[in-house]
């Protein structure tokens, strides 16, 4: 089976039409995992059983002539921080090694209602604090591009599967660039939507304020049919909210497109710059009107992001205390259980990041730091909503590297923040945003960053579409 | 550069037990990025920060029952159980 050129229009098309059933077809997935895995290292755990029982209900689904969704019987896979009743959920960390799942995920509720198959749990930085996948207590993935590369993080399982054909989709979060960067670095599409856009419930929480889930596919149109299974307002999320794709009718030709300044600086890659730049000439020459705008807080935006993201952490890692579930080590006072559970379950990147957090937040520094870091992303808001009266769309690179080689920045904790320069400032505005390939440097590919206003996804997605058949031949 | 009492104190503040090698580690890392951290300093604009606008985001505070299932399997997951209980070391 042609792996390689299925998308999951196709595979709908061909499940229709009995080219062939989603029970081959998810053979023919399991197939391929079990081949490249031992390389990549994209999944952590394989629910072969799971996938092939799912796949079995949606050929019943189909030749029952019921009307079905475009994902049913389509197989995907789900980044190891969001729970799957009944399959294991590791976060890849030592201290979740063991924990299986009690219930489901919204997103996995809402997949499975559209007889979706779950061909198994991706990779990714230790409870998605990474830029690498480095940081996974189960040990890196590796880029299907160049082996000796990291695939980009934290949703580096979830992006190398894709472009490795392991799956024909997949979920991925993302905090401060977990989908869109590792979709830069292995040349497939990710989709950051709108906060809100998309419940959390049942995904592993790291910075609450800042985490959104979202798809990473082959093309634009399929990140779009995930996106639409998995939005909508759940009573279980109460940031998230009631959302309806619109603003379909985009068009290249006058569309208003901003260029931050700000975000063509010294020390990126001149390669890389070149490529995002003629990428953005093929838009100008469909009609687009370009103009260079200025986000004049950008350059905080990463101290910003490094003092919120750790802080909303270090509270919400607490309920790692080895008294609920996961890793326990016994001592003879609670203390004592708190600190040896922790301090041999976690990873030194987590450990690093609870620490920054509680530093933030303690007293005597809170004012100068996690305050500060707040009035900071107020501004960084007021510079998009600022933008955004004059353009309809902003376009950036989305790293200012290709990827780079596993262990590269391992031992140097500000260089690899400093990968995310790019795309904390999405976050902490809350923006929809979409990264889609956009050429290729000595083989690797590069990403090219949309990004839009609340809610106007459907608007992102659409130029996206349009955009990536520009630049992709 | 923070001290080494320091990194001792945000450790146990942090619930986490260190190595002597992962303390001296983080002593060098932290100092690091908090000096980068110092770049908002330069951010001289006062702005006023404001909760939610407008909007009642507050839920009632009640429990909703949940399935026997789940009950069992939240409780089989809690490494130490009596009954139908979580068990915990003393606290007082």
């Amino acid at each position: 089976m042609d792996l390689k050129n299925l998308t999951i229009t196709k595979i709908h098309e061909g499940l229709l039409k009995g080219d062939f059933t989603s029970v081959e077809l998810t053979k023919a997935y399991i197939k391929n995992i079990e081949e490249k895995d031992k390389d990549l290292a994209a999944f952590i755990t394989i629910t072969k059983d799971l996938a092939l029982s799912q796949a079995a209900e949606a050929d019943k689904m189909i030749a029952s002539g019921k009307k079905v969704s475009m994902l049913t019987g389509v197989p995907g896979a789900i980044k190891d921080n969001m729970l799957i009743d009944g399959v294991k959920c590791t976060s890849a960390s030592k201290i979740l090694a063991n924990y299986v799942a009690p219930y489901d995920a919204t997103v996995i509720q809402k997949l499975k209602d559209q007889g979706a198959v779950f061909l198994g749990k991706t990779n990714l930085d230790e409870f998605a604090m990474g830029a690498s996948t480095e940081n996974s207590a189960f040990g890196p993935t590796h880029n299907p591009y160049d082996l000796s590369r990291v695939p980009g993080g934290s949703s580096g399982g979830s992006a190398a599967a894709v472009a490795a054909n392991e799956c024909c989709y997949a979920l991925g979060s993302d905090t401060g660039g977990s989908i869109r960067q590792p979709a830069s670095f292995c040349g497939v599409v990710g989709f950051k939507p709108t906060y809100g856009a998309v419940s959390r419930y049942g995904l592993m929480a790291f910075a609450s304020s800042l985490d959104q889930i979202g798809p990473l596919a082959k093309n634009v149109e399929d990140a779009r049919i995930v996106f639409e299974a998995i939005s909508g307002a759940d009573p279980k999320d109460a940031t998230s909210g009631q959302y309806i794709l619109k603003d379909e009718n985009v068009s290249l030709k006058n569309l208003k497109v901003g260029i931050p300044k700000e975000y063509f600086i010294k020390g990126m890659d001149l390669e890389v710059e070149k490529v995002v730049k003629e990428a953005i000439e093929k838009v100008r020459k469909q009609g687009a009107i370009i103009q260079e705008i200025s986000l004049p807080h950008t350059e905080y935006a990463l101290a910003c992001y490094y003092i919120i993201a750790p802080s909303e952490a270090s509270a919400n890692l607490a309920r790692y205390d080895g008294i609920k579930y996961g890793l326990s080590k016994t001592e003879n006072e609670l203390l004592g259980v708190y600190l040896k559970t922790r301090g041999l379950g976690f990873g030194l990147e987590v450990k690093r990041r609870i620490m920054l957090g509680t530093y933030s937040l303690s007293s005597g520094y809170y004012d100068a730091y996690y305050l500060k870091a707040q009035e900071v992303r107020e501004l960084i808001k007021q510079d998009f909503k600022e933008a955004f009266s004059k353009v309809d769309l902003i376009l950036t690179p989305v790293s200012p590297t290709t990827a780079f080689k596993i262990g590269e920045k391992a031992a140097d904790p500000l260089s690899m923040y400093l990968a995310d320069i790019f795309t904390v400032a999405v976050n902490l505005a809350g923006l929809p945003a979409v990264s889609i390939p956009c050429g290729e440097i000595d083989k690797l590919p590069v990403g090219l960053q949309v990004i839009g206003k609340h809610f106007e996804d459907g608007k992102v997605l659409k130029a996206a579409s349009l955009i990536e058949k520009l630049v992709v031949e | 550069m923070i001290s080494k009492k320091d990194v001792e104190n945000i450790a146990k503040l942090s619930r986490l037990d260190l190595t002597e090698k992962e303390a001296e580690g983080m002593q060098k890392d932290l100092s690091e990025v908090l000096d980068y951290f110092n770049l908002l300093k330069e951010v001289k604009d006062k702005i006023k920060l404001v909760s939610v606008e407008g909007k009642e985001v507050l839920r009632n505070d009640e429990a909703k029952a949940q399935s026997r299932e789940t009950i069992e399997k939240l409780i089989q997951a809690a490494p130490n159980t009596k009954g139908e209980h979580v068990k915990v070391k003393t606290i007082l």
